[in-house]
């Protein structure tokens, strides 16, 4: 295992470094970076020539200068990394540091989102090819994937953004909505879930009730200006929850599971009221992330001592389940400071943010600059999801065709084996084997996705530090870019190895 | 009553029927035929083609010094006088055309001409793009997949270092360097950047096809390596090339307008739909028809080329059955046994 990851690690930097020498060669040759100056009247216009030659090393030919960069780049290993300097003389390093939080932000929020909803989209309509709901989503995954990332930003911003805020300042949920809405979910539904005849009925007049109930009750509540989800709210999301999982991951006949995973819903919600107004107020981000951890593990444990004699699959679904728990939780927090974050004195009611990264001096505790990050993370990440969403949804639904028409699969099913066994464990983990590579071949495309709309939305990430440097005909800023990105998209490519021999058996990494 | 298992015979009986579809049928007439069944690609390809049309026809087109004239009334460079305040005359309900359909800008370009140059432009980077990097991406994977050895070896490490950078970041780096001269020309640069996924397609296609008994045939007949690669395993992977052509076609698009978009794809005098767009999107509070409708030409033309892709793989596929779905096959059982 570990020599195998060093070997790709060496064989992929062997192809990355040939690759920042072709990006480097190309950038520097892409223009001239003395161009402002050559045609500036400055009395000092020779001595300016000579300062920004002595800069940025203008002297020594392209194909020798990329070889002061990469000496700057190998002190990174000693601690010093030294990206050069911008044509402006600021070091690459300070803004790269700067700009690299929010892009990867963007990127990994975006790549985790499409990749779960693209699964479970893409294997629903697999399982139920050739309906209704199989052809409304291919046609959208294909319009999806026609869509110019630019433009449907922009349409964002107008009608999403200052739509919603427009809603937002006098939130109130008209009956006739209520109205419309209602039947439109309801024929959805009963598209969706796997039934025919007379319980396609009854899934019709449940949603119909479920979702007319619950506009009714956000209205009725005045939820927009107060949103929440409460204990209650909390204990019968988490019970289905519980259900849906353990009904997916080990049938709902495994009483021992089930019996896991309603502890932890039970744990949630007990926590819930301490959490919200006790301990959640002495958070830090790095004591944040160590309660997220501590929660995992300790869900991980009660699925571990519960589920014998079959405990690994037990103890997912509780670390599922746990996950998702932790999940409601902290958007419940986030809900709790929705008030004060959407009155205050920088936001001014105007919540869904279209420009930027985060509010500029906005004050307030972790919870409230953690929900500023949320609301400028929305549109960008609509914008970029759409696009992968379309691709992980046509990959995984041709994938997990392909699979269950193996024959293996009929020997389960001759077997005896229940569909979810079937589907879940024969198809579904087989399926994921060329999903796997896909994500990380799309990566290159996220990125790629987030130059593109960090530009729309004015953030000040590596998309705009790449336009910079590439503007100025100035390699640094860019080659910090390529490196960064880079760097991820060999990451995901190792990842994406590893849990290839982790989903397949006959795969050896040694 | 347990229910009889299909007999040889049956099943046999079931393959003839599938085969009698096919029968006497040349390669090409079975891929019209599944082609035609696959009515959102006819669709596509109708409405592809009359874009295309009048894209070409209502403005006319340039070609070097030769100017074509078109039946539009205007052309997409002059500005004329403002009316309606530039508000689009066209009103699909009542059948009226108008003036200045789109409408017009600021300055007064009337923006049906604007955009329909804009597709001429985008489409014809559009093909260009496919020829290339369909071109580049099948002889580089072919060349690599017959040969093996250090020559696979070799190719196959750049194609590598290639994928490695992000299409829209080279492209951009590319087209800042060549975009002033026109197109065509970024066009063809685009197009040594794109070939990367098909060549790796076509040399997994080449590697498994070189091994089949009908090359050693060719080979102990005598045939030169040049006629076996190009008259023996093309045409068997002519599907996969084909169909990643197209696909290619719909991604050149949207990696053209984003580029033109960016400032470093198509430049000024000359446009582009992405271009457009990216002119025109601070004005879409005030003139939002200058941001719908080039929008609305790059969503069709990718949305079309896109089915046809789709069209094609399944009019290729051989493999490709249509499997009963669950609830059919219980609607049989049921019918069988009632």
């Amino acid at each position: 295992m570990t020599s195998f990851v060093v070997r790709r690690l060496i064989a992929s930097l062997v192809i990355f470094l040939a690759a920042t020498y072709i990006m480097y060669v190309l950038t520097a040759l892409s223009g001239d970076p003395l161009a402002d100056l050559r045609t500036s009247t400055s009395p000092q216009k020779a001595q300016l020539i000579a300062s920004r030659t002595a800069l940025l090393h203008l002297d020594v030919p392209v194909y020798l200068r990329y070889f002061i960069w990469l000496g700057g780049v190998g002190k990174c290993f000693i601690g010093q990394c030294d990206l050069g300097v911008t044509i402006q003389n600021q070091p690459v390093t300070v803004l790269l540091g700067q700009a690299a939080s929010s892009t990867l932000q963007l990127v990994t929020f975006a790549s985790l989102t499409a990749i779960v909803l693209g699964l479970i989209v893409g294997i629903t309509t697999a399982l139920r090819q050739y309906s209704s709901y199989d052809y409304g989503v291919t046609f959208i995954s294909f319009l999806f994937f026609s869509l110019p990332i630019f433009w449907v930003a922009v349409l964002l911003k107008q009608y999403l953004a200052i739509g919603f805020n427009d809603f937002l300042s006098s939130p109130d949920i008209p009956w006739w909505f209520v109205a419309v809405a209602s039947p439109i979910a309801a024929v959805l539904w009963a598209a969706i879930l796997p039934f025919s005849g007379r319980n396609r009925l009854w899934t019709f007049l449940a949603a119909l009730g479920a979702t007319a109930g619950m506009l009714t009750y956000l209205k009725l509540t005045n939820w927009f200006t107060y949103p929440h989800i409460g204990v209650l709210g909390l204990a019968i999301t988490g019970t289905a929850i519980a259900f849906g999982v353990t009904g997916i991951s080990n049938g709902l006949s495994n009483r021992r599971a089930l019996t896991a995973a309603l502890i932890v819903v039970g744990i949630g919600v007990a926590i819930y009221f301490p959490f919200l107004y006790g301990f959640s107020f002495y958070l830090q981000p790095w004591s944040f992330a160590l309660l997220a951890v501590v929660t995992l593990v300790a869900a991980f444990f009660i699925g571990w001592r519960l589920g014998k004699p079959d405990r690994a699959p037990v103890a997912r679904t509780t670390v599922i389940v746990a996950f998702v728990m932790g999940l409601l939780i902290t958007i419940d927090r986030l809900m709790y400071v929705w008030d004060d974050y959407s009155a205050s004195e920088r936001v001014k009611g105007r919540p869904i943010a279209t420009i930027g990264a985060m509010t500029p001096g906005l004050e307030g505790s972790m919870w409230v600059h953690m929900l500023d990050t949320f609301t400028h993370l929305l549109l960008p990440t609509i914008a970029l999801i759409l696009i992968s969403f379309a691709t992980y949804t046509r990959y995984s639904r041709a994938s997990l065709l392909e699979v269950m028409n193996h024959d293996y699969i009929r020997t389960a099913r001759a077997k005896g084996l229940t569909e979810r066994t079937v589907v879940v464990r024969h198809g579904f983990r087989n399926a994921l084997i060329p999903i796997a590579t896909i994500v990380a071949f799309d990566i290159g495309g996220i990125i790629g996705g987030a130059v593109i709309t960090e530009r729309v939305f004015g953030w000040k990430g590596m998309g705009a530090l790449f336009q910079y440097g590439l503007d100025n005909v100035d390699p640094n800023p860019v080659m910090a870019f390529f490196v960064v990105t880079g760097s991820l998209a060999i990451l995901f490519n190792l990842i994406a190895d590893i849990v290839y021999a982790g989903l397949d058996p006959r795969i050896r990494l040694s | 009553m347990p229910e009889p298992a299909p007999s040889i015979a049956e099943e046999t009986n079931e393959n003839a029927i599938a085969l009698k579809e096919v029968e006497g049928l040349s390669q090409g007439q079975i891929v019209r035929r599944r082609f035609s069944r696959h009515r959102g690609a006819v669709i596509s390809m109708i409405v592809l083609a009359a874009i295309v049309l009048l894209a070409f026809t209502s403005v006319g087109f340039v070609i070097g010094d030769w100017r074509v004239p078109g039946w539009w009334q205007y052309d997409w460079a002059e500005a004329v006088a403002l009316e309606n305040n530039g508000l689009p005359t066209l009103d699909v309900f009542h059948f009226v055309v108008g003036n200045h359909p789109f409408g017009q800008d600021e300055i007064g370009r009337d923006i049906f001409a604007v955009v329909m140059r804009g597709t001429q432009q985008s489409l014809m980077i559009m093909v260009i793009v496919g020829f290339i990097g369909t071109f580049l991406g099948t002889v580089i994977g072919a060349i690599s997949g017959y040969y093996r050895g250090v020559v696979d070896g070799t190719l196959m490490r750049f194609t590598d270092i290639v994928i490695t950078i992000p299409v829209i970041v080279i492209g951009a780096v590319l087209g800042r360097t060549v975009g002033i001269a026109g197109a065509p020309v970024l066009a063809l640069v685009l197009g040594a950047v794109v070939w990367t996924g098909l060549a790796r397609l076509v040399r997994a296609e080449f590697l498994s096809l070189r091994e089949r008994e009908f090359v050693d045939a060719a080979r102990v007949a005598g045939a030169r390596d040049g006629r076996i690669i190009f008259r023996h395993i093309l045409p068997n992977a002519i599907g996969v090339i084909v169909v990643n052509a197209t696909l290619l076609m719909a991604a050149a698009i949207l990696i053209e307008t984003g580029l033109s978009f960016l400032g470093y794809g198509v430049q000024s005098p000359d446009t582009s739909l992405g271009k457009i767009v990216s002119e025109n999107q601070v004005a879409f509070s005030t003139r939002p028809w200058l941001f719908w409708w080039p929008g609305f030409f790059i969503i069709a033309i990718a949305l079309c080329v896109n089915f046809i892709g789709d069209g094609l793989r399944d009019a290729f596929d051989p493999r490709q059955k249509r499997m009963p779905s669950l609830r059919a096959l219980a609607k049989a059982k049921q019918g069988g046994s009632a």
